[in-house]
């Protein structure tokens, strides 16, 4: 058997030999790409260890660590750029493994500033020690105390009310009235619920826990768990489409949602009810920030921090996806106006974050999947 | 090729080659390959160790409650999981590469490679599209219901929808691997038992299956893990699976090192599983490769049949979705669609192509090793360097993580560098990624050398005149196929990947998966189909290549 016998037996050589010379060619693009991409950068750095001007500069850059999402706050940081020629850096990533990089990074990571959703989340990154204590006046001016930890490490930057949903064909406004009341037997295959494990909920029923006692909170969860009428729903979005569709009567979800749904069909045929209006008010959540306990530049984060306070902000940030602005008296947009204003719940949101885990707990014990 | 120049030059580092003689010479190619597959494998391991040094922590107060309310659930759960992907997308995948490379029938030639498409749609996407589709308030149900139709459809939020459409998303796992397998096998044999007057059926069961079953395993087990890691899709369904478990104790109660201890118990059962399954494959034979245009014939109703259970497939697993992607993509592309996109795509290329390329050379560098000196350690070693695989994405981001910020502060502390230089370079992010995805690479390769038996071997180191010679012209040919098949699942898989792309890339530099976990982290579902839909149209790319090689071939 000759080599050449042996060679045609098996395969042909001529693939292969493409396939590594197109392999090949990738990673030299690749290589090429990535000096490229470095270069702009090598450049600064050179500049800046020559002149005084561009060190200054470079000192006066912020850079975030945003678990929300960069189309949402992108505008609003280049208006911050804009005014005051700061420089901001934003790395987007979810916040539990933002979480894990700074604490990993340690004394040298390049954050000064956690911007991130949900009270739970802001008061763990205390917790940790990955954020630092603050002291503003504006921002004890700007946003109530209720939506700041006690301990200074965070601030709420615009709210997220959780409310009731109901179907105006099936269900009288005046029939609804509490959280609590979803679970009565009267809405007994009418109720619709997004999962247990979105920390929206988990921040709910902490709420709850607080205000009504750990006993009567299982109560209540048992409650809608045998109320449902399908599987719970893995966003709030398509639990207010079943809602619309008929599958279920009334439902929980984030009030923002539903306005997003509203601007793509503002025929949609669901209605919002402010919960709790006669008790403990709506609950309400927040988005905020802290900033990072080892910051660079820790200054430039909390004036930061103040600007998105302020009232120009507070405008943007909160309309842009339909939230609420934690500062008062600043302009709803028209939407939000039509929706009423409402009692909020007077809690200090840092319980959310304390009472979680015996929320979540109490959820899966309940069956509450 | 690639061991052999490296032994020699590590010959002179150890100072004494004036006495080494011939005998002595096997002795240390071995040390030296074992060294270098040791290497690999330890790089491969550094952020499993992470995972798994988080037992030297104690155990947090919450594990009693996963213990009692949350594990059995998921453990049921995974394991219905993982029984319905390993049926049906092995079925489904054996039946299909069966069929496309044995007969001809209407579409044959476009379904070869057409069915390899589902591989390029993330599977949380199918997920979400589907279940948008076909539950109460999608428009199938809604046409339904307006024609008046009230029989309560069950819902597909559960188990059982959830475990369909992950066999649907990865059963091209198996379909490349056992396309690959019949194309490569003897067909004399299957010639033969024709002959002998054996039955199709019988010829496929009694021949062409065994031959191609470690291939078929090879494609379950990158299916199984897929399974095992996959926390997106099994979200959209709402069903809590083992590595729902593990984000619930990081996110929920937030305690990353019970995260981290049960992957670390996830990690050990399916080190376990591979072992076993190292040592089944040890134990067969191998086939000689002999590829050849023949195909079986069949009468005018299967060939039908055949084109029917094509079409299905393509249809459901992606059709649907890509047309689904397609209208949000006309709907919405105003609001995102801009110059950026050229970044994200370039990106995106180049951070998938650089990958699959090393990630290729390292697992034939590790397959060629195993298959020289098949011991015990060797498996071992071989074992571990693909275990990154199954590890939930986030979680491996993290153990990829760590170590790259410490080696970082070392630097600093040290007075070396100033900042981070490490944490947000391409060549650590290529790195980070290749630890995932080496197994992607390592099934076909470490299958297809098996194609090489030990006469073909024997003959060529007879008559070739140069190691490089006989890699060249005869290992190289043999393992094509299956380099091939590497380069396209792994290409398409960093495409796809997002926790280690987001964790390890500089800021700015965002690829297409990072564009989707933009617009799917606060809910915008329909915004997210434009990167989506380019991630499958680049990952066409890859299998364009594929197809035109593979036409070559025949």
């Amino acid at each position: 058997m000759s080599l050449q016998a042996l060679n045609d037996s098996v395969a042909v050589s001529q693939p292969i030999k493409t396939t590594l010379s197109v392999a090949m060619f990738s990673m030299m693009l690749g290589l090429v790409g990535c000096n490229q991409s470095q270069t702009p950068e090598q450049t600064a750095e050179g500049e800046a260890s020559t002149t005084e001007a561009a060190t200054a500069n470079s000192d006066q850059s912020v850079t975030i660590y945003s678990s929300r999402n960069e189309q949402l706050i992108k505008p609003l940081l280049d208006r911050y750029t804009e005014e005051t020629g700061v420089e901001i850096e934003l790395v987007t990533d979810k916040t539990g493994p933002l979480m894990a990089r700074l604490q990993a990074e340690g004394d040298n990571t390049p954050a000064d500033m956690l911007l991130t959703v949900d009270a739970g989340n802001l008061w763990q990154a205390g917790e940790q020690g990955l954020l630092q204590p603050i002291a503003s006046e504006t921002l004890n001016a700007n946003v109530p105390a209720k939506y700041r930890d006690p301990a200074g490490n965070w601030t709420g930057l615009s709210l997220r009310a959780r409310t009731i949903f109901y179907d105006p064909n099936k269900v009288d406004a005046e029939e609804l009235s509490t959280y609590a009341d979803l679970a009565d037997p009267k809405w007994k295959g009418k109720l619709c619920l997004r999962t247990s494990k979105k920390v929206y909920n988990q921040s709910l029923v902490a709420s709850m826990i607080e205000h009504l006692g750990a006993e009567r909170t299982e109560e209540v969860i048992r409650g809608w768990v045998d109320n449902l009428a399908t599987d719970v729903f893995s966003d709030d979005t398509s639990m207010l489409e079943a809602i619309a569709a008929g599958q279920c009567e009334v439902g929980i979800a984030n009030s923002y949602y539903y306005g997003r749904i509203l601007d793509e069909n503002p025929d949609f045929p669901v209605e919002i009810f402010w919960a709790n209006q006669d008790t403990t008010g709506t609950h309400v959540n927040i988005s905020g920030a802290g900033v990072v306990a080892a910051a660079d530049n820790p200054d430039g984060a909390l004036k930061l921090m103040e600007w998105l306070s302020s009232d120009e902000a507070q405008g943007i940030y909160a309309s842009s996806d339909k939230e609420y602005p934690v500062k008062q008296g600043v302009d709803e947009s028209e939407m939000l106006r039509s929706w009423g204003s409402f009692k909020q719940d007077d809690i200090n949101v840092q319980k959310f974050g304390s009472l979680q885990t015996q929320a979540i707990q109490m959820m899966d014990k309940a069956g509450y999947k | 090729m690639v061991t052999i120049p490296k032994a020699s030059e590590h010959a002179d580092d150890i100072g004494a080659p004036n006495l080494i003689v011939v005998k002595d010479r096997t002795l240390l190619k071995r040390v030296l390959s074992k060294s270098v597959l040791g290497l690999i494998s330890l790089f491969m391991l550094i952020p499993i160790l992470i995972v798994l040094l988080s037992w030297t922590q104690p155990m947090a107060d919450i594990w009693p409650h996963m213990g009692e309310y949350v594990l059995p659930q998921v453990l049921k759960n995974t394991a219905i999981l993982l029984a319905m992907v390993t049926v049906i997308s092995g079925s489904v995948g054996t039946s299909l590469a069966w069929v496309t490379s044995m007969y001809r029938f209407p579409g044959q030639r476009f379904f070869s490679w057409a069915l390899m498409l589902p591989l390029a749609i993330p599977a949380y996407v199918f997920a979400f599209v589907t279940v948008g589709m076909v539950d109460f308030s999608g428009p199938l149900q809604t046409s339904l219901r307006e024609l008046g139709v009230t029989t309560a459809i069950p819902s597909v939020r559960n188990v059982w929808g959830a475990g369909f459409i992950l066999s649907l998303a990865f059963y091209p796992y198996v379909y490349l691997l056992a396309r690959q397998a019949f194309l490569s096998q003897g067909h004399r044999a299957i010639e033969a038992g024709q002959m002998l007057g054996l039955s199709r059926s019988r010829v496929f069961f009694r021949l062409a299956l065994p031959q191609a079953l470690p291939w078929i395993i090879g494609g379950l087990l990158l299916a199984s893990m897929e399974t095992l890691a996959d926390f997106g899709a099994v979200s959209v369904f709402n069903v809590d699976t083992f590595t729902t478990a593990i984000y619930k104790a990081w996110f929920g109660f937030f305690s990353l090192t019970t995260a981290a201890q049960l992957a670390a118990l996830l990690i050990g059962v399916v080190f376990i599983v591979v072992i076993f399954e190292q040592y089944w494959q040890a134990r067969r034979g191998s086939i000689t490769a002999q590829s050849s245009n023949k195909r079986l014939t069949s009468n005018a109703a299967a060939k039908w049949g055949m084109t029917l259970l094509c079409s299905l497939v393509f249809l459901l697993a992606f059709l649907v979705p890509f047309l689904q992607l397609l209208y949000w993509t006309a709907m919405n592309y105003r609001q995102d669609f801009d110059a950026r996109y050229i970044d994200f795509v370039t990106n995106s290329l180049l951070i998938a192509s650089m990958t699959t390329v090393l990630i290729a050379f390292l697992a034939i560098i590790i397959a060629w090793i195993k298959r020289q000196y098949a011991d015990k350690s060797t498996k071992l070693m071989t074992t571990l360097a693909n275990l990154g695989y199954v590890v939930p994405g986030t979680v491996l981001a993290v153990g990829v993580f760590i170590p790259i910020a410490w080696l970082d502060n070392q630097l600093i502390a040290f007075g070396i560098t100033t900042k981070q230089v490490l944490s947000g370079s391409v060549i650590v992010m290529l790195l980070a990624l290749s630890t995932r995805f080496m197994t992607v690479s390592f099934q076909p390769i470490d299958r297809q050398l098996q194609r090489l038996t030990v006469n073909q071997e024997a003959a060529a180191e007879l008559l070739s005149s140069s190691p490089f010679q006989r890699w060249r012209q005869v290992v190289l040919p043999v393992l094509s196929p299956g380099v091939l098949t590497a380069l396209l699942m792994g290409f398409v898989e960093v495409m796809k990947e997002m926790p280690i792309t987001l964790m390890t890339r500089r800021q700015g530099w965002d690829t297409l998966a990072v564009r989707v976990f933009e617009m799917t982290s606060e809910g915008m579902w329909a915004r997210a189909a434009l990167p989506s839909l380019l991630i499958v149209l680049v990952g066409l790319i890859p299998v364009w290549i594929l197809l035109r090689q593979s036409e070559k071939h025949s």
